[in-house]
């Protein structure tokens, strides 16, 4: 346990001190802000259009909960984000540790080779965390000014949701920097991956059946949705704490066989 | 302290260690001695349990490195070939990392790290960035990261590797300083180093172990010393005749150039005393024609390197 708070301490410097982290950070930032921004406006237009219909046609204006659509949009933009910001968190988590070397004094401490694998896994978490929280600041800006109030409840769902997906990302391109000593290659094999994913989202929406079905139930991003309209369900929090414990797993396989292979 | 049996790893179809076996007492200094390539690091490797044998045992203070790792990573130092330093901290908070690591009782922990920062002369560098220290000194990093935990068992991977003349004296003296409460192995291309610093050497070439012994005894078997070079109008067997009568010579190698006659003659000679001048009347006395003659030194890396080309010669033939 000590030598796992060694390991996720050794983690958080090191994003404290590598460019990477501020620009992923930045770009992420800036790119969520500027989303944030096109679906408030977006989402204000349609109400005040939706409003001028109503009173040409002579009637009330159907109910808009424009804070909730605004909130439910947001965290689907978030959802989309995150698949293209983990990569570039996880590239290098054990990439660059077999290329300088560093592995090599791991694996001949007395270490367990989980605490390395959690303590990288739960230090990239935080960091992800970490990027989260100035988005916060988007809801206090809306719970400031917004009428209706915007609904905590899918706040807090979304967030939930959007650190168990990242959960789920992060120890999935964790494993793929595992294999190679190479972060450019980690990058674009868990990019590639993480893209798949998305594109077998979009392939079970279309597809119906019994493949389809599957497909829905096995997608991240679907259960993600779920999240993003303020539905907490168990199962899916179930499925994406056991799909990151698999993929722990597999790390744990990917350390092993280093030792077999030729280094 | 430290027992290998007949440790062999095969890497493909190529054995890069083959069946070594040997044995270091404890607070002994043994050097791993041998060409790039020969099977040091694999070897080392295997010690610290980070490369799995192919075949063979090691046990470290009576822990096999394969069933009991945990036991035997707790009581050794290592030092790869390449130090691995994390290169964006502090050389103090990178050693405490390991200190933490290596699960070194937090009470001792500043203590052990001033200890291995004064031993590897950091001092004065502990709030450094590793980044921004020189090879040598990123090498002393490496060191003191292998004793921060004050482990029984030190396995140093070329410690002097990268380090300037002065700089190397210093890890040597480092080094010497730890014998006696350590059990040290180190590796090393340089024959010098090893007969400074270690009790016992043993000299790896393609893999095997081709010689074992003290330093003394190996420099007194390897003082080949002294060659003349000599070119000679002469027949052979008539110089051959000519010189082997002279006290200090001991063995005469010639080749007939293509040029009519003249040879080209090596004889090697004992180090103790001059016998130019006796070749030279010897050679004149015996009607020949002396053209050149010249006496070359053979260095002490010369003179290994022979060693272990003729060793693995010899053992490729009793192969074939």
């Amino acid at each position: 346990m000590r030598s796992l708070w060694a390991i996720y301490r050794r983690e958080m410097q090191h994003y404290f001190v590598s460019p990477i982290a501020y620009v992923v950070g930045g770009v992420f930032l800036g790119v969520a802000g500027f989303f944030f921004n096109g679906i408030l406006t977006f989402m204000l237009r349609q109400a005040m259009q939706m409003g001028f219909q109503a009173a040409q046609m002579g009637g009330a204006a159907p109910p808009l909960n424009v804070p909730g659509m605004v909130v439910q949009n947001f965290f689907a933009v978030l959802g989309s984000l995150t698949l293209f910001l983990v990569p570039m968190l996880t590239m290098g988590v054990y990439a660059e540790e077999k290329k300088r070397g560093t592995i090599e004094l791991l694996m001949t401490s007395p270490l367990r080779d989980w605490s390395i694998v959690l303590g990288k896994l739960f230090a990239t978490l935080t960091i992800f965390a970490m990027l989260l929280v100035p988005t916060l600041a988007y809801q206090a800006f809306l719970f400031h000014y917004s009428e209706p109030a915007p609904p905590w409840k899918i706040l807090f769902a979304g967030y939930v949701g959007v650190l168990l997906l990242a959960g789920a990302l992060i120890s999935l391109g964790e494993f793929l920097s595992s294999l190679t000593e190479n972060q450019i290659v980690a990058a674009v094999l868990t990019f590639g991956v993480f893209l798949i994913l998305w594109v077998l989202d979009l392939g079970a929406q279309s597809t119906s059946g019994g493949i389809g079905a599957l497909l829905k139930q096995l997608s991240l991003v679907r259960r993600y949705n779920d999240f993003t309209l303020g539905v907490m369900d168990l199962a899916s929090m179930i499925y994406f704490a056991s799909f990151a414990a698999f993929m722990v797993f597999l790390t744990l396989r990917s350390l092993d066989s280093m030792r077999w292979r030729r280094a | 302290m430290i027992e290998v049996e007949s440790l062999t790893k095969i890497f493909g179809q190529k054995s890069a260690v083959d069946h070594v076996s040997f044995k270091v007492e404890k607070g002994e200094i043994v050097g791993f001695l041998g060409p790039n390539g020969a099977g040091k690091t694999t070897t080392m490797r295997m010690l610290t349990g980070y490369l799995p044998a192919s075949s063979g045992t090691v046990r470290i203070d009576g822990f096999d490195v394969a069933e009991q790792s945990m036991e035997v990573r707790k009581r050794i130092g290592y030092l790869p070939e390449m130090p691995p330093l994390y290169t964006e901290m502090k050389v103090e908070s990178y050693l405490d990392f390991v200190a933490r690591i290596k699960s070194l009782p937090s009470a001792t922990r500043a203590e052990r790290i001033d200890r291995a920062l004064e031993m590897a002369h950091l001092t004065d560098r502990r709030h450094d960035l590793i980044r921004h220290l020189s090879r040598g000194y990123r090498q002393r990093v490496g060191i003191a990261q292998a004793i921060v935990h004050d482990p029984d068992v030190l396995i140093l991977d070329e410690p002097t590797a990268g380090l300037d003349p002065k700089q190397i004296i210093e890890v040597r003296q480092l080094i010497k300083g730890l014998a006696g409460t350590h059990t040290i192995i180190l590796s090393t291309h340089i024959l010098p180093e090893v007969s400074m610093t270690c009790d016992r050497v043993l000299i790896i070439n393609h893999g095997k172990i081709v010689a074992e012994d003290t330093p003394e005894n190996l420099t007194t078997q390897l003082r080949g010393g002294e060659r003349l070079r000599l070119l000679v109008r002469a027949d052979e067997v008539g110089l051959r005749k000519a010189l082997e009568g002279i006290d200090g010579v001991r063995e005469i190698a010639a080749t007939a150039l293509r040029d009519g006659g003249r040879l080209s003659v090596v004889v090697d000679v004992s180090p103790e005393r001059d016998v130019r001048s006796q070749v030279a009347a010897r050679i004149v006395q015996g009607g020949f024609d002396l053209y050149e003659l010249r006496s070359e030194r053979m260095s002490l890396e010369e003179i290994f390197l022979q060693l272990t080309t003729e060793e693995s010669d010899e053992s490729a033939r009793r192969e074939a």
